[in-house]
This record gives C-alpha cells, sequence and structure tokens, in this order.
C-alpha cells in the first residue's frame, strides 16, 4: 500500500488530504452546527435541513448574479452581503415552518422527522420549478481563485482557506451565542427543564421559534459557504443529511464541541481513506466505524448529563 | 372465538374477507395483465407496510431503513434468477462464459464464493428469510440492549441504509453497480416473463401476503402483542413488571425484516429486475409513508395504503410529474398533522358509526374496537 511513495512524498499526501478533510470538515461544521441546536436543543429531526442549507446557496447565487449585472464594480465583496441575506432567508423560513408545522409535533419526535421529510419534498420540487434541475454553480471573485504554494509538493486552495477561515468564525459565534449570551441562557433552561423554564418566566415557545430559525439560518450560511467550493442542485441538500445526522449524534446531541470533534474525526477519517482506496467504500468503511462505535457508545462522544 | 379471539375479531374477519375478494377476484378480472403486474410491484411493498405496522404501529419502533431488508430478500432472490440467467449456453459469447453479464464486464474471471450457494432454489428461500433477519437481530440486539432511543435508532437504520446503497453502487463487479441486477429470465426453467406467467405470479404473492396478514393478526391478538402495545406507551412499566423489553423489540424488528425481505424477494420475480434504488433512505421513508396513510395501527389498513399511495403516484406521475413530489410531500405532512390514524382511523371515526347507524345489529363488531381500526395514538394520549 505504502510501498511506491517515499517518506517526503507520503508526507505530503498526509498533508494534501488533510486539507481536503479540512475542507469536509467546514462544510460537515456549518450543517451540523444548525442541526446541533436544532436537534439537540430541541429533540427535533429536521430532515429538511438540507434545503434550507440550498435555500442559502440559491440566495447567493442569485446576489452573485446580481452583483455581475447591477455592480460589477462590488463583485469582489458580493460574498458578504449574500451571506447575510442567506441568513435571513433560510432563518426567516424556518421561523414560519416552527410555526406552521413544527410547535404542533414537539410531543411526537417521530412524527415530526416524518413531516419534515415531506417538507424537504416539497422544497427540492419547489428549488426545481424556479431554479431548473441542473446544478448552478457561482462565479468566485478574483481574490478568491488561486492557491496557495506551501511547500514543492503542497499547496492549498485559497477559497477552501477562507471557508475555514468562516467556519472558525460562526462557531466561534455560535459558542458565544449559546453559552455567554442571555439568550442562550435561556434556551439552555427550556433544554434542561422546560415546564420549570416557563414557571420562572421565559416564554418557552418563543425560544422554541427563535432557535429553530437559528439553527435554520446557519443552515443557509453553510450552504452560501457551500457554492465556494461546488455547485448547487435542488437535491444537493439530501447528499448530506444523513452524514451530518451521524456527524451530530455521534458527537453526542447537545455538545457544541463534541459535534465539532465528531466532524472532524469523521472527515479526517474519510478523506485519507479515500486516497487509498475508492470513493466509495472510503465512505461505507468511514459510515461504518461511525455506525459501530454508536452501537457500542450510543450517548456519542461527549455526553451532557441531563434529568430526563 | 368472539370475546377473546386468538386470532381476528368478528369484523377483522370480514375485512379480510374484502380484501380477498378484492385482490383475488375484483382486481384480476377488471384489470389487463400490465396493470395487473403493477398491482403485483405495489404489494411488494405492502409487504413492507405490514412489517411497519407491527414494528412501529404495534411496537414504536420506527425504523427508517426497511429498505435494506427489502434490498437484501430481493438480492438474494435476483442472485439465484441471475445465475440461472447466465447459463454457460446464453453466455457464451462473453469472455468468461457461465458467470452473470456485470460481472463479465468488469474483468472477474470467476464466480464470487458468495454467489456459489445461489445455484441452489432451497438455499436461496432460506437466505432470503435467515439473512436479513439475522442482520435485522444484530442492528436490533445492539441497539435495543443499550436502550437506544426512537430518534436515534431511526437515524441509525437510515445511516445503514446508506452504507448498503453506497456498498451495492461501488462493488459493481459483485452486485451489478447501479443498475443492479437486470434481464433475470426463468426460475427452474419456467419462463418468469410472458403474461400468463406473470397472472400466476400474481397469485402467489397475494397468497403469500396472506400468509403474512395471517402471522401478523396472530401476533396482534397473542399476548405478545399486548406486551408490544404495553412497550409502547410506558415502556420502563413493563421493564419493571418483569419482562425483558429489548427481547421483544428485537423480535418485532426481525419479524418486520423479515416480512420486508419477503417483499424483495416477490419483487425480484414479479418486476424481473433488483436495483439500489430500492435500498435506499429515499424508498425507505417513502415505506413507511405508505403505513402512515394506511394507518399505523391497521395491518389491512397498510395494504390499502400502499395500494392508494402507489396508485396515486403512478396515475399522478404520468400525467403531472412536476406535482408528485408536491403531493407526496404534502401527503406526509397532512397525515402526520391530521390524521395520524391514517385511512383506518378515517375508517373507525367516520365512516364505521354510519354504517353501524344503518344496520343496528345486537352483534359483536359494533362498538369502539371494531372493524380493522384501533385505538388511537396522537398526542401521546394512552391507546386501549
Amino acid at each position: 500500500m505504502f510501498g511506491e511513495y517515499s517518506i517526503g512524498d507520503l508526507g505530503s499526501i498526509f498533508v494534501m488530504q488533510g486539507f481536503a478533510g479540512l475542507i469536509l470538515f467546514s462544510v460537515y461544521v456549518l450543517m451540523a452546527l444548525g442541526l446541533a441546536i436544532i436537534f439537540g436543543q430541541m429533540g427535533v429531526i429536521n430532515m429538511a435541513h438540507g434545503e434550507f442549507m440550498i435555500l442559502g446557496a440559491y440566495v447567493t447565487w442569485m446576489t452573485s448574479n446580481f452583483f455581475q449585472t447591477y455592480l460589477p464594480n462590488l463583485f469582489s465583496g458580493y460574498f458578504f452581503l449574500a451571506m447575510i441575506l442567506a441568513f435571513i432567508a433560510s432563518g426567516a423560513l424556518g421561523m414560519l415552518v416552527e410555526w406552521g408545522l413544527i410547535r404542533h409535533l414537539y410531543r411526537r419526535p417521530l412524527d415530526t422527522l416524518l413531516a419534515t421529510w415531506g417538507l424537504s419534498l416539497i422544497l427540492q420540487q419547489a428549488y426545481r420549478s424556479i431554479f431548473g434541475a441542473r446544478e448552478v454553480g457561482v462565479e468566485l471573485p478574483q481574490w478568491m481563485l488561486g492557491s496557495m504554494h506551501v511547500t514543492d509538493n503542497i499547496e492549498v486552495p485559497i477559497n477552501g482557506v477562507f471557508v475555514m477561515g468562516l467556519t472558525v468564525l460562526i462557531t466561534v459565534a455560535v459558542a458565544y451565542i449559546m453559552y455567554k449570551s442571555r439568550w442562550g441562557r435561556q434556551v439552555r433552561a427550556v433544554v434542561q427543564n422546560r415546564v420549570m423554564a416557563g414557571a420562572v418566566g421565559i416564554n418557552t415557545e418563543k425560544v422554541d421559534r427563535y432557535t429553530f430559525a437559528l439553527g435554520c439560518g446557519i443552515a443557509g450560511v453553510a450552504g452560501s459557504a457551500f457554492t465556494m467550493i461546488g455547485s448547487t442542485g435542488p437535491t444537493s441538500g439530501q447528499l448530506y443529511i444523513v452524514d451530518t445526522f451521524l456527524v451530530v449524534v455521534f458527537g453526542g446531541a447537545a455538545s457544541l464541541l463534541g459535534t465539532i470533534a465528531s466532524a472532524f474525526s469523521i472527515s479526517q477519517t474519510q478523506s485519507t481513506l479515500e486516497f487509498f482506496m475508492s470513493g466509495s467504500m472510503a465512505k461505507v468503511l468511514t459510515l461504518l466505524a461511525v455506525v459501530g462505535i454508536l452501537m457500542l457508545r450510543p450517548q456519542g462522544l461527549f455526553a451532557l448529563k441531563v434529568r430526563k | 372465538m368472539i370475546d377473546n379471539p386468538r386470532f381476528a375479531n368478528r369484523s377483522e374477519l370480514i375485512g379480510i374477507l374484502v380484501l380477498a375478494v378484492l385482490l383475488v377476484v375484483i382486481l384480476p378480472l377488471c384489470l389487463d395483465v400490465f396493470r395487473l403486474n403493477l398491482v403485483a410491484k405495489y404489494l411488494t411493498y405492502a409487504f413492507v407496510a405490514l412489517g411497519l405496522v407491527i414494528c412501529w404501529g404495534y411496537g414504536g419502533i420506527l425504523s427508517l431503513g426497511q429498505g435494506v431488508f427489502f434490498g437484501l430478500g430481493g438480492y438474494c432472490m435476483a442472485m439465484f434468477l441471475k445465475l440461472e440467467a447466465s447459463s454457460p449456453e446464453n453466455t457464451k459469447i462473453q469472455s468468461t462464459p457461465g458467470i452473470p453479464d456485470f460481472m463479465d464486464w468488469n474483468q472477474i474471471t470467476q464466480l464470487p464464493f458468495f454467489w456459489k450457494p445461489f445455484h441452489s432454489l432451497s438455499f436461496t428461500i432460506a437466505a432470503v428469510i435467515l439473512v436479513p433477519a439475522f442482520f435485522a437481530f444484530i442492528i436490533g440486539a445492539a441497539m435495543f440492549k443499550r436502550r437506544v432511543g426512537g430518534t436515534y435508532f431511526a437515524i441509525i437504520t437510515q445511516a445503514v441504509a446508506a452504507i448498503l446503497t453506497i456498498l451495492i453502487v461501488g462493488q459493481q463487479g459483485y452486485t451489478g453497480g447501479i443498475n443492479g441486477m437486470t434481464d433475470l429470465r426463468t426460475l427452474k426453467g419456467w419462463d418468469i416473463r410472458p403474461d400468463h406467467a406473470k397472472v400466476v405470479l400474481y397469485f402467489f404473492e397475494v397468497a403469500c401476503l396472506f400468509g403474512c396478514i395471517f402471522i401478523a393478526q396472530f401476533i396482534r391478538h397473542s399476548k405478545l402483542g399486548r406486551i408490544l402495545v404495553a412497550m409502547r406507551e410506558k415502556e420502563d412499566r413493563v421493564r419493571f413488571s418483569g419482562y425483558s423489553v429489548a427481547n421483544f423489540k428485537i423480535f418485532a424488528f426481525c419479524i418486520a425484516a423479515i416480512f420486508a425481505a419477503i417483499g424483495g424477494a416477490m419483487f425480484a420475480l414479479n418486476v424481473g429486475f433488483m436495483s439500489p434504488s430500492f435500498v435506499g433512505i429515499v424508498p425507505s421513508i417513502e415505506m413507511v409513508i405508505y403505513t402512515a396513510v394506511g394507518g399505523r395501527l391497521s395491518i389491512l389498513g397498510a395494504i390499502y395504503g400502499t395500494l392508494l399511495v402507489n396508485f396515486a403516484k403512478t396515475s399522478l406521475s404520468e400525467s403531472f410529474p412536476e406535482l408528485w413530489l408536491f403531493g407526496l410531500g404534502g401527503l406526509f405532512i397532512a397525515v402526520v398533522l391530521a390524521f395520524p390514524n391514517g385511512l383506518a382511523g378515517i375508517w373507525g371515526d367516520y365512516i364505521q358509526p354510519q354504517l353501524n347507524r344503518l344496520m343496528p345489529s345486537g352483534k359483536s363488531g359494533s362498538g369502539p374496537k371494531a372493524g380493522w381500526h384501533d385505538s388511537s395514538v396522537a398526542d401521546g394520549a394512552p391507546a386501549e
């Protein structure tokens, strides 16, 4: 397996594959953050999460087209506006869905799963009718193209570095909101004991709605970042949804640190294996390992002790 | 027989008879062979839906990976049929005659070891039932012994479905890849493709379906069925009463897996091919909606639900392909929000009382537990 490579080559391979893994890691973390908030904090399985992400991607695509046609001078900075728009669009849709659908189903988690799956089918078909079945790709501004040469053998693409920076930024922001802000304290209080939280004057319904909207909004930003490294089609979201759920469950629901750790280990395993075998076998082995570990340790890597 | 039925009370018997008349007499008389074959295809999913009634409706275990077992059963059957179709005479143009065509295309020169036993029909039939049961046992034992909750279980089964699909698609040389196993011809020398064979296979399938319905009815009326319901409602109390909750759950899951596998094997026989598009996450969740539409607590409802959803799918996607996904998505939401008991719930709540009023009789069969409707499931209200 290793015979035909020298030590130096192997080092470069691991660095390059490790970097490819880091990009995958960023996508996983961005998607899983929103899901961890919704599933971990609220116990709701949102199968339409991928579609919220794709909404963000389409918003970014439209913004990029708008800038290209009307404001070509400002094109290099369109992405920052697009990200904010994506957050608002996905968050608003999330709030609407929570109001119309999810809030009736809090006591039946398995039924939310079916209902949100139905929602995801509707959204997919809506995207197909509106944007067409073909995948769309955004044009990257000039400064995001190309790659940085680190050594002779190692080079890293700039858009990948940008997405990773963005991931770190968003993760820090989410951690701040959840663990430092007043609102985050309310969310955690509702998770730990809904009845008592209501009794001390927290409007639990409002907290639920904004939590769900925040999770969906982060998915929108994830979609926005997703356009930097791949193209977007109506069904792109579905490709990632199972992986992302595994990331959240593997990390231990309701644990932000666990989510990050599990996203890191899963993405690194997969991208390292990918070099030595076919992509599909790498994925099968990674998922099998995750499922196997989850069978032995169902609470995931980092378990939070909650009184039930 | 009526007060404490071992198998079915009077109105359930009537329901089974009505279904039998519909499937055995009315449909074969009214439909041409092409449509009848479509019904046969739909009924293969009814096996899965029936399994889900036991496992999800009664046991409260939602499996989103029934496609795995449908696929395992289907692939076992398809492997047997494919081996028979690729006899050395049929495949003499290949560079290695006597192996399935897709292996030849993938430069495999020898039949892999796990294919060899599938030359035998009796081994195949045993494999159709035992392989999925074995997998279900492993998954169930690992999860339920550790008291994994419903949502986790759903996600894990989904992941298993994803893994199996990727594996089948990736290992083209051994499984036929994304195209699956096509061009299945004969069963022990008997051609399964012409019209009269399709009709025979249809009746064979209906017979198997009724066999499964009888097993399901038996489970439901046995003590086992009552424990399953009790477990769904208050798992801890059942555990404190000294029952091994995990074992009952494993059993329900295995039964559902076996039913699904029989459906898969029937699919390979009736439709004449098997492909990974019936294994993955999307078909697995669609199979859950059949049960949900029919009524998750109703054994016969699951079969009507499967037939109705599939008829709607075929006719809608023939004429308005765009509308179908909207319709299916809307159906998911409507069933969950408005009709948690599905068609059977509508029947029991609205139609049955009307019928009872029209035909007032002192016989049993009226009353709240009549028909193929069972008690409510919504909002955690205690059943029974």
